[in-house]
């Protein structure tokens, strides 16, 4: 069902030759976390081993925008905010239809919680100008918030939608999706410009082809620095200085031990015994 | 804007008639940490037809509650929810503002939060407050392996807080409080609703009964013998990540820090080893069994009762012996 009436909307818009669409994906670089490694006596994060990857969710964001890129014409950027590594990670971007990309890095953007970090994408969408649809992820598998896409989309003064689950069709002057907000699922027509939070559901990644990436590999990432974007946003509320929260202390998740009765022998015996046990737990207390 | 109160300020989440049931564990937590503070509890809702709604936030703790009831709010839609609520918090300057971890809460709170140029932690599942109002927050991080003690410096202090993990209000008819029904300040929504249907997302969270399946199972039609069990006890199938990332299972039935966190009265957990990322999604439940085949598995930790065997042997005889119990009751 994913961009139904897409089709139907191009035979309208081939005599009326829309404007091209102006599509902004946020991507983040993240840790892999299954090679993050956890301390538990001190609660260290050891992130040594770890390699940058893109964020999962930004990779299903940045597949529904280079879809309707595909179908209707105009650009995507992929901007990102992060360490000089995630490099790799816009060029990963631009290998699977990304037209430009940008990284954000500097010292001043360092150790930023969600607001400082949104208003560091905010002046990069302000610097990059005026746009018709912006695309995030529904949340980092680090931090795991899903505050940046609706706090960009405020700062931007910009309608909002999250857990965006697919794309219905592309307007004119909006985009109709489908999203749910846990106990109601609502289609909605978006007037651009707007900020679209996509669920893994929205469009499957891609995976680039090998000429893809050679072209990936010779393309050039933008890098911009806090002056870059000095017209938009002040330094000072950036990074650490900028950030209204701070991690004061971090433990590893203790988790409450049971004594576990352990049921062996005989399967057809052990079967019974946990039905026994189940119809115990379950009657009682009822 | 004067000095900041010490005021616990709350969403009450209000969607088509009803009122989220984390509203209510919202105030239980605003009314502890109120006490602390000698200070109030208020809470905020916007919606259509709120009367009854409003009464049961005043029996369940609020002092105050500010209402904005208009049927241009019957529908969710967060920039004009922020636009009707923001003039409410800037008046009455809480200290703190909570709202539910739920996808409105998550949708709605970041962009308060950007408006008030204040921070936000997402997700806490523990709140605390010092003397002086400074919030204690605490959230679980990097797929539940760490827990994050989180403090704000500006205010209010703005907080997601996970649903079902702490406990709601008591409800005391005989409560009395203050209701502000406020004009809406604008009715324009941001976007056209077409279509509102019931949620199709499976509601996990609310099961009293989980039979979840984990790497154990080695090809996706096992699954319908965890079904199978499932509908045996009068209950829903859940699942671990992994099963989820190869496309076996629906998010919607992952259990885990980065799916749903249960606490059903029983949780059967099958070919499930037990990381972190899943023991935080239900190692609250009333009572756990586990069946793996690796006795060291963590998954064992958290149970009450453990079969170290292969699933494959077990679950299709528990599965019989329960259907055959039910057909001699």
């Amino acid at each position: 069902m994913l961009f139904r009436g897409i089709s139907t909307d191009l035979a309208r818009l081939v005599t009326e030759l829309p404007i091209p669409l102006r599509i902004i994906v946020l991507m983040k670089a993240v840790p892999d976390i299954e090679q993050v490694r956890f301390d538990e006596a001190t609660g260290r994060i050891d992130r040594k081993n770890a390699q940058l990857e893109a964020n999962p969710f930004d990779l299903n964001a940045l597949e529904a925008a280079v879809r309707i890129k595909e179908q209707r014409g105009g650009t995507v950027t992929a901007l990102s905010m992060g360490p000089p590594q995630a490099e790799a990670v816009l060029r990963d971007a631009i290998a699977r239809g990304a037209d430009r990309a940008i990284l954000m890095t500097d010292e001043a953007f360092a150790g930023a919680d969600t607001w400082a970090t949104s208003m560091a994408l905010m002046g990069g969408v302000k610097k990059l100008g005026d746009f018709h649809i912006l695309f995030a992820g529904e949340k980092t598998v680090d931090g795991d918030t899903g505050q940046v896409g609706p706090e960009t989309a405020s700062m931007l003064s910009v309608t909002s939608e999250c857990y965006v689950d697919s794309v219905d069709s592309v307007g004119e002057d909006s985009i109709v999706v489908t999203c749910d907000y846990g106990t109601h699922q609502y289609t909605k027509e978006v007037p651009f410009p707007c900020v679209i939070s996509v669920t893994k559901n929205v469009a499957s990644p891609r995976l680039p082809k090998l000429s893809d990436k050679m072209r990936a590999r010779k393309a050039s990432i933008e890098a911009w620095r806090a002056s870059d974007i000095s017209d938009f946003v002040d330094r000072r509320s950036l990074g650490t200085v900028g950030s209204p929260t701070h991690v004061i202390r971090i433990r590893t998740a203790s988790e409450r031990q049971k004594d576990c009765r352990m049921l062996s022998g005989d399967p057809a015996k052990v079967a019974k015994e946990l039905a026994d046990i189940v119809e115990g737990w379950i009657s009682g207390g009822r | 804007m004067g000095e900041p109160s010490k005021d616990i300020m709350v969403y009450a989440e209000f969607s088509a008639g009803v009122l989220h049931p984390v509203s209510l564990e919202l105030l239980g937590k605003a009314r502890e940490l109120a006490q602390k503070t000698s200070s109030q509890v208020l809470s905020v809702i916007a919606g259509h037809g709120l009367s009854r709604a409003i009464d049961e936030l005043v029996s369940r703790g609020a002092d105050v509650v500010y209402a904005v009831d208009d049927p241009a709010l019957d529908n969710f839609d967060a920039m004009l929810f922020q636009q009707n609520i923001v003039p409410i918090v800037r008046d009455v300057n809480p200290g703190v503002f909570l709202l539910g971890a739920t996808p409105i809460g998550r949708s709605l709170g970041p962009r308060i939060a950007a408006e008030l140029r204040t921070g936000m932690t997402a997700d806490c599942t523990e709140l605390d407050i010092t003397p002086d109002g400074k919030l204690v927050q605490v959230r679980p991080a990097f797929a539940g392996n760490i827990l994050a003690t989180i403090q704000t410096g500006t205010r209010p202090q703005v907080a997601t807080v996970r649903y079902r993990v702490m406990r709601p209000a008591e409800r005391d008819p005989n409560r009395k409080g203050r209701v502000v029904m406020r004009d809406a300040v604008t009715l324009e929504p941001s976007a056209n609703v077409l279509s509102r249907i019931r949620s199709k997302r499976m509601d996990i969270s609310s099961a009293e009964v989980i039979v979840s399946a984990g790497r154990g199972l080695s090809k996706p039609e096992d699954l319908k013998m965890i079904g199978d069990l499932a509908e045996a006890l009068g209950g829903i199938m859940g699942s671990s990540r992994p099963l989820v990332d190869d496309g076996w299972t629906l998010k919607e039935q992952q259990v885990g820090f980065s799916g749903n966190v249960v606490k059903p009265r029983l949780y059967i957990a099958c070919g499930i080893s037990g990381s972190p990322q899943h023991l935080f999604g239900m190692r609250d439940s009333e009572h756990v069994i586990a069946i793996n085949k690796d006795p060291s598995a963590p998954i064992f930790k958290v149970a009450d009762v453990g079969v170290a065997a292969d699933l494959y042997e077990i679950v299709p005889l528990l599965v019989e012996e329960l259907r055959r119990r039910r057909m001699k009751v």
